[in-house]
């Protein structure tokens, strides 16, 4: 019965799923190699990585990941909303995430900028003049939480699209997976940033 | 005719439940990092994955998959794992 309401059987819909699933797979193992990059860089240099890493904002950093959060939050809710048929409501809390998503991104900008005003980016003078694993150290910040940032805008995007296939009726409670391959990828977006942040505000 | 797949899922209830035990466990690394460098990194290593499980679970929706996703993700992970081990089985003798 599905399969005359949908257009799509039970069976592709899983599928659809686990194709998904197996690209956020990609996207773990992407971050996973910069992790282990960190990690054998950290083994290396440890004291200079935690003098770096005091250099970092930790209350931004904090905040980021509360905004994250709740993205994430906003967008299950979407979702549920959704398969609850309430798509107006669906519509508002993807735009809702959609906010948190560029509040994280000026929070990054700021971030950035700081640093950027203080003379540090990738092989500045001042850069080049500290000891070489702090160099490292915001080498693989600036890669890590820049790759991310991409993520997360790339999210945005993605969701905006989501927005208007919501509105024009492509997206539907009875069809509702793009809205949750989206979320998958909004929501692996938060994971990465959940260890990013005590990786290298806290425990560097 | 119910035109609208049943899908079994959470409740709002139960998202907000979920954020809310993140934005504690968020709160606890804080607190545990600023205790020193050994508690930070132990906190790195149990809260954050802590964090990320409760992300996968239910707001991915994973409690709710079938054993073959499940199974997938295990196989994922346990590689990256892998890998760590062997990174620094190499690293560490040098």
């Amino acid at each position: 019965m599905s399969e005359t309401v949908t257009g799509a059987g039970h069976g592709e819909y899983q599928t659809a799923k686990l194709g998904m699933w197996l690209f956020l797979l990609t996207e773990i193992t992407l971050f996973g190699g910069l992790f282990i990059g960190y990690a054998y860089m950290w083994s290396r240099y440890p004291r200079e990585f935690h003098a770096a890493s005091q250099e970092l904002n930790t209350v931004l950093g904090v905040t980021n990941t509360m905004v994250l959060l709740t993205s994430s939050l906003t967008m299950a809710l979407a979702i549920a909303s959704l398969q609850r048929g309430l798509v107006r409501r669906a519509m508002g809390l993807v735009s809702v995430t959609m906010l948190f998503g560029l509040v994280f991104l000026v929070n990054k900008g700021i971030e950035w900028g700081t640093k950027f005003r203080h003379g540090l980016w990738p092989s500045s003078p001042e850069m080049l003049k500290l000891p070489g694993g702090q160099q490292v150290f915001f080498g693989l910040y600036f890669t890590m939480t820049g790759l991310h940032g991409v993520h997360v805008l790339v999210g945005v995007g993605l969701l905006a699209v989501m927005l208007v296939l919501l509105a024009r009726g492509r997206i539907r409670p009875e069809r509702a997976l793009l809205l949750e391959n989206s979320g998958l990828y909004w929501h692996l977006v938060d994971v990465v940033w959940i260890f990013l942040l005590p990786l290298f505000y806290f425990a560097a | 005719m119910d035109a609208i797949e049943k899908h079994e899922g959470p409740t709002y209830g139960t998202f907000i439940a979920v954020w809310g035990v993140l934005i504690f466990l968020t709160a606890m690394l804080v607190v545990v990092s600023r205790m020193g460098h050994g508690p930070a990194v132990f906190a790195l290593l149990t809260i954050a994955p802590l964090k990320a499980g409760l992300v996968v679970y239910y707001f991915m929706h994973l409690k709710y998959e079938g054993l073959l996703l499940k199974t997938i993700l295990v196989v994922a992970l346990a590689t990256l794992i892998i890998f760590f081990a062997l990174l620094f089985a190499d690293v560490s003798f040098r």
